[in-house]
């Protein structure tokens, strides 16, 4: 008995193997045959383009600034979300799961409506002489709406984790509610709020569909990608996309291992 | 002093119901109860976490009912660890000392000498996770007191704790509390309120059952219910002698001018002995036994109780002394026990139960 159920694990786990290689499969081939295709020399060449180099270096703080900025407003939301409860509360986490589901052009089309100069928003910003439009702040503001919900849920979880005994216990000890927030629930949740960052970064740079009907120019990578396949084709286009796609790994990469630090030193 | 006016507080299938009692300064006073009685809600409206539906809590006669937690200046310590898991011992203790204006060297002084107290100061270190659960509740309670609390409220601080680090906290906590602080502690366990209280409130179906000192409660229990809960009629405070030469574990304990013969190995100081009514026989003359506590007297009360009969024999010497016994209907009518009638009353040694305290 025991060796037949010994072989059939061996067999399940062959077939999870199998398939779980096919699909590891999937997402490596492409990305390799798109990083092979292209030759140093070429990569050399785009990465002295000005034209690039601009487009990565605003993708890179857009969707920082974006996500830092969205982060004072999104984390104390995610704070509410997890520890009160009040009326629609179902309906607001239905809310801010919104810009997942809804295509990203069309989200983007919606913030046209609200910023263009023809709606309100965009007429008193006028006024004050700020223009969202072909500005780096509507690039902003269409990266932070796909991808601020990544930030509350994750923030919002990290804050459920956090035991309600230890707020308590800080209230009772003199502790304003603010300092409370400051000095317990942000350091305990630390590292879902980090990594819900890093996520909302990440989703912000690689956004193409809401930033390209909002703010063609300044052209941000994945808009400055789509121009030259569309004008001069896949040869031209493929390597700005390896070259931002490599930029975005090493940030990536480094991102997470800075956050992990953290988190080992708070232990 | 903290006092409790009939505070109400519902919750559906659940609730409490007028509940009043005063804690004076350098009480400690302990809510005893079993789980699911209101003492932990109890314990969260003093606190302020929870808002009573009416009735008010004073402390030093000013109306905090509606004062914010943490202007209140009343400590509260869990059963488990509520240490900052992201923060040092250190840091922990000089939590509530941050931000209310004092200098750094102040507020090293001041965990310096609570570690010292507290006898921690090799620990300060520390982190939290590391620390064994006697270390991590002196810390906890370091940390309440290093806030100046004008109450101190511990919520089963001994429950999750082992023999020894339960001991170890119990004369820690009898310490604070002889340093003046006010205490109300709420606990399940009648050990710990013979141990350390010096008055008790029983909690029973969400109201207050009967408020008392130790002795009052436990020789007298006023409802069914404190009986069965507390369990032990027979309860005697006295002084616990010190093991003969020789060194047995068969002890002396001198109770109103008797004296008891106790099996402990604690050391000799002041304490309680509890014997169960159960554990109590009665003879209609005196026999050779093992038992090795015998003493005559007359039965001053027969009283059926839930399906045998309680019988108190006064064994005290010119002053009275009962001891109950909790014997069947047939041994009443074979031994012919009657009111006023003189028998023997024989418990074994190992049947006391010594606390100290």
């Amino acid at each position: 008995m025991r060796s037949t159920s010994g072989l059939r694990t061996d067999s399940l786990s062959l077939l999870c193997a199998a398939l779980g290689g096919a699909v590891l499969l999937f997402i490596i081939a492409p990305l390799a045959s798109l990083c092979l295709s292209c030759s140093l020399p070429e990569l050399a060449e785009t990465a002295g383009d000005d034209e690039v180099q601009a487009s990565i270096w605003l993708t890179l703080w857009t969707s920082m600034a974006a996500t830092v900025f969205c982060a004072v407003a999104a984390i104390p939301l995610a704070y509410l979300l997890a520890r009160k409860d009040f009326p629609l509360k179902g309906l607001v986490s239905g809310i801010i799961d919104l810009p997942v589901v809804i295509p990203h052009v069309a989200a983007g089309l919606a913030l046209l409506t609200v910023v263009s100069r023809g709606a309100a928003l965009g007429r008193a910003a006028d006024k004050i002489g700020i223009s969202f439009i072909g500005n780096s702040l509507a690039v902003m503001l269409a990266m932070a709406f796909v991808s601020v919900p990544y930030l509350i849920n994750s923030a919002r979880d990290g804050f459920a984790a956090v035991p309600e005994r230890l707020e308590k216990a800080a209230l009772s000890l003199g502790a304003n509610p603010f300092r409370v927030f400051l000095t317990v629930s942000v350091p305990l949740a630390a590292r879902p709020i980090i990594s819900g960052m890093i996520m909302m970064w990440a989703r912000g740079m690689s956004e193409f569909g809401a930033v390209m009907i909002i703010a063609y120019r300044p052209m941000i990578t994945p808009v400055l990608i789509f121009e030259r396949f569309s004008a001069f084709g896949l040869k031209y286009a493929q390597s700005v996309a390896v070259l931002f796609i490599a930029v975005c790994l090493v940030f990536f990469v480094v991102l997470r291992l800075l956050a992990g630090g953290k988190k080992d030193a708070q232990r | 002093m903290l006092s409790v006016r009939q505070i109400c507080k519902t919750y559906p299938g659940f609730g409490i119901k007028d509940v009043s009692f005063e804690v004076q300064q350098c009480e400690y006073f302990v809510l005893l109860g079993p789980t699911g009685a209101g003492k932990s809600v109890m314990l969260e409206i003093i606190a302020g976490l929870t808002r009573p539906d009416s009735g008010s809590v004073l402390l030093d006669g000013r109306d905090i009912t509606g004062e914010k937690i943490q202007n209140r200046r009343i400590s509260l310590v869990f059963q488990s660890s509520a240490l900052f898991p992201h923060m040092s011992v250190y840091e922990n203790v000089a939590y509530p000392l941050r931000w209310c204006g004092r200098t750094r060297s102040q507020i090293d002084q001041r965990v310096a000498k609570l570690a010292d107290d507290f006898d921690f100061s090799h620990l300060l270190e520390a982190r939290p996770q590391t620390l064994s659960g006697g270390e991590s509740q002196r810390v906890s309670l370091a940390r309440a007191v290093a806030s100046e609390p004008r109450c101190l409220l511990l919520d089963e601080p001994l429950s999750s704790l082992d023999a020894s680090s339960r001991c170890e906290i119990r004369s820690l906590l009898r310490n604070i509390s002889a340093n003046g602080q006010l205490i109300l502690h709420v606990t399940h366990d009648y050990t710990e309120a013979v141990s350390l209280s010096t008055h008790i409130a029983v909690m029973e179906d969400a109201r207050i059952a009967q408020i008392g000192t130790v002795e009052e409660i436990f020789q007298h229990p006023q409802s069914q219910f404190i009986a069965r809960f507390v369990g032990i009629r027979n309860f005697f405070k006295g002084r616990l002698k010190a093991p003969e030469a020789g060194g047995t574990s068969l002890r002396h304990f001198a109770t109103d001018g008797l004296s008891f013969s106790v099996l402990t190995d604690r050391p000799a100081g002041q304490g309680s002995v509890m014997v169960r009514s159960e554990d109590v026989t009665i003879t209609n003359a005196a026999s050779p036994t093992s038992a090795r506590n015998n003493f005559a007297g007359p039965i001053v009360d027969i009283a059926p109780i839930g399906g045998g009969v309680e019988v108190i024999v006064d064994i005290g010497h010119g002053k009275s002394l009962e001891i109950a016994a909790i014997i069947t209907n047939e041994a009443v009518s074979a031994l012919e026990l009657r009111l006023g009638k003189k028998v023997w009353v024989t418990f074994k040694a190992a049947a006391a139960i010594f606390i100290e305290g």
